[in-house]
């Protein structure tokens, strides 16, 4: 009897779906047909609007169903889903057909939802640990010179130039050294970590042992938010299988190099996602902010030079290597080369991951990827780059996206966050939101954000309230110019560009008196 | 099973503590994995297991308290049987995260940080959960749900509690 496979996402957003609950009608479904079913569960595709996405495998490739609701199940079997037959609304046709897929350049992204994120065979097939073999070939200067040539910069929101962090801790003298992966991914509207470390959590793995080799560390360490469960239980399961392959600890793949990877988790706090502050919680303390310099490539965690990189950086690093810097270079516009992983989120039709080129313009992404709004009511704000990132009103929809065209008019493309909100929403709670935010999540440290986010609420309380609005809105922007420019790093220092960019350009929303009962 | 944590009754002895402590005391940069491996076990941190970490890790009693309290995830109370979180950040407030939190209070009683008078839910705020295509989202114990809509949050209620009832 021939097996019949079928697909079944266990990302963290098909399973707050109801993935879980449909594999199982699927496979009690099977029983009562005795049909011979394999499930497998693999990662997301990214195109989460869809999920729980199912697939079925067929002779003319993978078909797909979705969203797939676990009452669903029953009716699409009926209408023939286990023969790949199209017949029912929720089906899709071929999945690699889907245009928000086949519109897309995945590089880092390649394998997510195609494979078992834990199967060692499936990652080998798909050229996975290619990279890794390619930087064992070399010496460790030549890797670094590989990731140089790339022109790939930090992904993580700050967008310095990868390779000069490498060369910097790769030329600092022999002894201890780390790779540090920040996955503390608490960026709103951000989810492209958590893809890689549930979907693809080999890749990532690759990438911290190639780094390793270039800048002679032998201990990597990925700090993981609290928040993130599942992608905890599936990347500590992939580096215990990468271990036992031989791929990470002493002598890997017998090349007489070490490199030793462990998780560690964070605790619920947005600002250790700030590179000294994610170093200070690793070593066990709160999780303050950490003058510079020292920069940490010369002086990081327990005072030894240390790589800090950004999961999406460090996965990008196996592409890198397997099809050399000039090949990911190819891609982007400027001085942004490369792909970026953005994330459309927040009140969007068509939500998901999109891999793109630099230089794409967020119309066309929020449009033709997108689809517009959820609600179908009109677009009126766009907030890219997490909380601390500008809302942008339609006049800032048409530059491409790019660090450098981004920063010119005060935008940050930050981690790939597009958090999209429709014309129902009021502008000033979402500035008085971005100084709510800073006040809950200041490290304390420094005084203008410490002080200036809970001074920041009661002052657009008042404006809001129409006490002496036009003396308390030059309050406001003195106040944000003092967070700017006083503060210690990017929490303080940008939780005024979503207010500014309020004031800017949506100030009828901060000034109209709020409506009793309203929205 | 629906809702899978470990549920303790938070009992704890200083030995219990100390064995959790020397699990984990040799790692580098132990305190965080150490102070996770006990709540994880005990449900909180105890107020009275300070001195023992602290003597443990050679820190003072005032570094362990404050670093426990800064951040959010560690508790020195012991919380309900559930802890609910609802997400609070940009992504699900552009898809009503603001009514739906309003509602969960309403149903619950409760305002964040608190927990029900039955002992059973304890609510709390989250800011992101890595959903924002799918929200609004909360967290129950190690369970995300998107999605999230009133009605759906009511019989999400119902189940914590009727499964209360079950295991007495």
């Amino acid at each position: 009897m021939m097996t019949t496979t079928v697909y079944v996402p266990r990302d963290t957003t098909a399973l707050s779906l109801g993935a879980d609950a449909v594999a199982s009608r699927l496979e009690r479904a099977a029983r009562q047909r005795s049909l011979d079913l394999r499930i497998v569960r693999n990662g997301s595709r990214g195109l989460s609007w869809l999920e729980p996405l199912v697939e079925v495998e067929t002779t003319k490739g993978r078909v797909a169903y979705g969203p797939v609701e676990p009452e669903d199940v029953e009716a699409l079997i009926e209408a023939g889903l286990f023969e790949g037959r199209q017949d029912h609304p929720l089906a899709l046709g071929l999945t690699e057909e889907i245009p928000y897929l086949r519109n897309q350049q995945r590089l880092t992204f390649s394998r997510i939802g195609v494979t078992d994120p834990l199967s060692l065979e499936d990652y080998t097939t798909l050229r996975g640990f290619e990279g890794l073999k390619k930087a064992l070939a070399c010496d460790a200067q030549g890797i670094v010179d590989e990731v140089k040539s790339s022109g790939l910069r930090g992904r993580g929101g700050a967008a310095f130039p990868t390779a000069i962090k490498w060369q910097t801790v790769h030329d600092q003298p022999e002894g201890q050294k780390y790779i540090v992966c920040n996955a503390d991914e608490g960026d709103s509207g951000t989810f492209a970590d958590r893809l890689i470390m549930e979907c693809d959590p080999y890749l990532l793995i690759e990438g911290m042992a190639i780094a390793g080799l270039a800048v002679g560390a032998t201990q990597g360490y990925v700090y993981l938010r609290s928040e993130y469960p599942n992608a905890h239980a599936i990347f500590g399961e992939a580096i215990s299988r990468a271990r036992t392959a031989g791929y990470l600890g002493d002598d890997m793949l017998a090349s007489g190099k070490d490199f030793h990877l462990e998780v560690r988790l964070g605790a619920g706090a947005y600002i250790c996602g700030e590179e000294t502050s994610l170093l200070e919680s690793l070593e066990g303390k709160r999780g303050l902010v950490r003058a510079k310099p020292p920069l940490p490539a010369i002086e990081g965690l327990f005072g030894r030079p240390t790589v800090v990189n950004n999961v999406l950086s460090l996965a990008a690093i196996p592409y890198i290597l397997d099809h050399g810097g000039q090949a990911y270079a190819d891609y982007g516009m400027g001085k942004s080369r490369g792909t970026l992983a953005l994330q459309l989120a927040g009140n969007v039709a068509r939500g998901g991951l999109v891999e793109l080129a630099f230089g794409v313009t967020l119309r066309e992404l929020m449009e033709n990827f997108g689809g517009g709004t959820q609600s179908g009511r009109p677009l009126k704000a766009v907030q890219v780059g997490g909380p601390l990132g500008a809302y942008l009103p339609e006049s800032q929809w048409d530059s491409p996206i790019d660090y450098e065209g981004f920063a010119a008019f005060g935008g940050v493309v930050g981690h790939g966050g597009v958090v999209m909100f429709d014309d129902s929403v009021d502008m000033g709670d979402q500035a008085r939101f971005a100084m709510e935010f800073c006040s809950v999540e200041s490290c304390g440290k420094c005084t203008p954000c410490r002080i200036g986010a809970v001074r920041g609420v009661e002052v657009i309380d008042r404006i809001r309230a129409g006490e002496r609005a036009e003396e308390n809105l030059v309050l406001l922007a003195d106040l944000c110019d003092t967070m700017v420019d006083g503060s210690l790093c990017a929490m303080g220092g940008m939780t005024p560009f979503p207010v500014q960019s309020v004031m800017k350009h949506f100030p009828d929303d901060l000034i109209r008196p709020r409506a009793e009962g309203g929205r | 099973m629906p809702h899978a944590s470990p549920q303790t009754d938070g009992a704890w002895t200083p030995a219990q503590i100390q064995d959790v402590i020397d699990a984990h005391k040799s790692m580098p940069g132990a305190m965080l994995p150490t102070l996770h491996a006990i709540q994880d076990r005990f449900g909180h941190i105890p107020e009275a297991a300070i001195p023992i970490i602290a003597e443990s890790l050679r820190h003072t009693r005032a570094d362990v308290h404050g670093i426990i309290s800064f951040y959010h995830h560690f508790r020195t109370q012991l919380p309900g049987r559930s802890v609910v979180q609802v997400c609070r950040a940009e992504a699900c407030q552009a898809r009503g995260c603001r009514q739906l939190e309003s509602h969960v209070k309403a149903v619950l009683g409760v305002d964040y940080h608190h927990t029900t008078s039955d002992g059973e839910i304890t609510l709390e705020p989250v800011y992101c959960l890595g959903n924002c295509a799918c929200g609004p989202t909360i967290r129950v114990n190690d369970e995300i749900h998107g999605r999230m809509t009133a009605a759906k949050f009511d019989r999400l209620a119902e189940e914590l509690t009727a499964t209360v009832v079950e295991v007495r």
